[in-house]
């Protein structure tokens, strides 16, 4: 490929999605664009270049932008997050919002949607203490096909062997065809699926009290995860909580967040206000032994020296 | 360090699960089908057994079956490893004693998260 239709392929796509992408993925952008050429019937990618230089067409530039996306997920990925939310989160939810009996969960790069319905799953082996509580499971993601496999809930042998146990496979789904299983459509139901992109659709989404943003922040550089951490505090209730991937921090790169203490990948808002949802101390993990240093500060200012 | 017992007529799929077992580091035995299976686990009772379900002399069923009846047959977790991947052929194994269910084909990925789900290995 030439370098400046590689400069040209990946200034698109960083500009887009947040996607950065170093000269030696030069293979990798080759291999998924080929793809979107043959599909607008162009032989070669400086083709694709000069179409995108003299002929902006949006189906065109979400096309390329969506290619690049690695969109690889499980069920109960990690297995902790979901234990996390499941002992730690769920009963302070019943408890700090049995007023309203109502909460909101947005998976924030939802891809084939197993985020999402995995904390269906959770909701509905629970619905005992949920009787009468609106939950709203929002799922979003910049990849059209992804958003469209999550809606159809449909996955293949495989993809529900990953991280999904026998006894929810049994419960939850059926099989249609030899190979391919099913989310019944009462769990589907309880997530919406939509398009939306981490760069610029945070306006009309509403608040939320847990978000999941996981495994997406890793594919931006540093001034984008800032941005992107940044829009997700004002979206996020005053005592709500964010997970991210095991390969991701806040610590350096944004000042709005914090770790929760003794709880990994968990995060709540720098300022977040003493009552509210795990108050410190109230968390389930292990203490830290003494003088191992943990975050323990309030304000925002505080300073990690772990 | 754990033991497993990986049961299945095929060599070629049981030198594939040692080799998934063995980065998990367990220790493995193997037996051709479920007589041999059961032989084995009179001696000694592994912690993981991975059963294939159609073999000669013994199928994996029969062979479950008979574990569970053993004074220390329940101490072993039991996960089918199986081509047959209909509901009906997985909710009788569940039904007769197995802890987990495998379709095949599967890979490293799909043992271990199973293995984790089970509280077997750490996540
Ligand atoms: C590796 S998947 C992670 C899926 C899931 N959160 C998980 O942890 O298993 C990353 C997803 O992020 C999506 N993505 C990438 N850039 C995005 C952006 N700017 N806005 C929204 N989604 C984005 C991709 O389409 C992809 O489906």
């Amino acid at each position: 490929m030439k370098p400046e239709d590689f400069d040209l392929f990946s200034s698109l796509v960083k500009q887009r999605s947040g996607l950065v992408l170093s000269k030696d993925k030069s293979y990798l952008l080759e291999s998924r664009l080929i793809p979107v050429a043959r599909k607008y019937n162009l032989k070669t990618l400086e083709e694709l270049a000069q179409l995108v230089r003299t002929k902006r067409d949006e189906a065109i530039l979400h096309a390329i932008t969506e290619a690049m996306t690695t969109n690889e997920s499980f069920f109960f990925r990690d297995t902790k997050p979901f234990d996390q939310f499941k002992k730690l989160l769920l009963p302070e939810l019943l408890r700090t919002r049995a007023a309203k009996k109502q909460f909101r969960i947005w998976s924030s790069a939802s891809s084939s949607g197993q985020e999402a319905y995995s904390l269906a799953m959770i909701c509905a082996e629970e619905a005992a203490k949920l009787q009468g509580w609106k939950i709203d499971i929002l799922g979003t993601d910049i990849s059209t096909e992804m958003v469209e496999r999550a809606k159809s809930g449909i996955y293949s042998q495989f993809e529900v062997q990953r991280g999904l146990p026998i006894a929810l496979l049994m419960k939850c789904f059926s099989q249609i065809g030899t190979d391919k299983w099913q989310l019944k459509e009462e769990l589907r139901r309880m997530v919406q699926y939509r398009e939306g992109n981490l760069l610029t659709d945070f306006g009309p989404i509403g608040v939320f009290d847990v978000i999941y943003c996981r495994n997406v922040l890793i594919y931006f550089d540093q001034p984008t995860k800032t941005r992107v951490l940044e829009a997700m505090s004002h979206v996020l209730a005053p005592d709500g909580v964010l997970f991210l991937g095991g390969a991701e921090t806040v610590l350096g790169i944004s000042d709005k967040f914090k770790p929760l203490e003794n709880e990994r990948g968990v995060y709540v808002l720098a300022n977040r206000p003493d009552t509210g949802m795990l108050p410190k101390g109230r968390g389930t993990g292990v203490a830290p032994p003494v003088g191992s240093s943990v975050f323990t500060g309030t304000s925002s200012s505080a300073s990690i020296s772990a | 360090m754990k033991s497993c017992l990986l049961v299945d007529d095929s060599r070629v799929i049981r030198k594939v699960a040692r080799q998934i077992f063995e980065a998990l580091d367990f220790a493995c035995e193997e037996a051709e089908n479920g007589q041999m299976a059961l032989e084995a686990c009179q001696k000694a009772m592994p912690d993981v057994i991975l059963l294939d379900w159609n073999m000669p002399v013994m199928d994996g069923m029969e062979f479950l079956r008979a574990l569970r009846k053993m004074a220390n047959g329940g101490e072993s977790v039991v996960v089918f490893c199986t081509t047959e991947n209909d509901m009906k052929h997985i909710q009788d194994a569940m039904a007769n004693g197995a802890n987990e269910y495998i379709m095949k084909p599967f890979d490293a990925d799909i043992v271990r998260s199973k293995l984790i789900q089970l509280g077997i290995v750490e996540g």
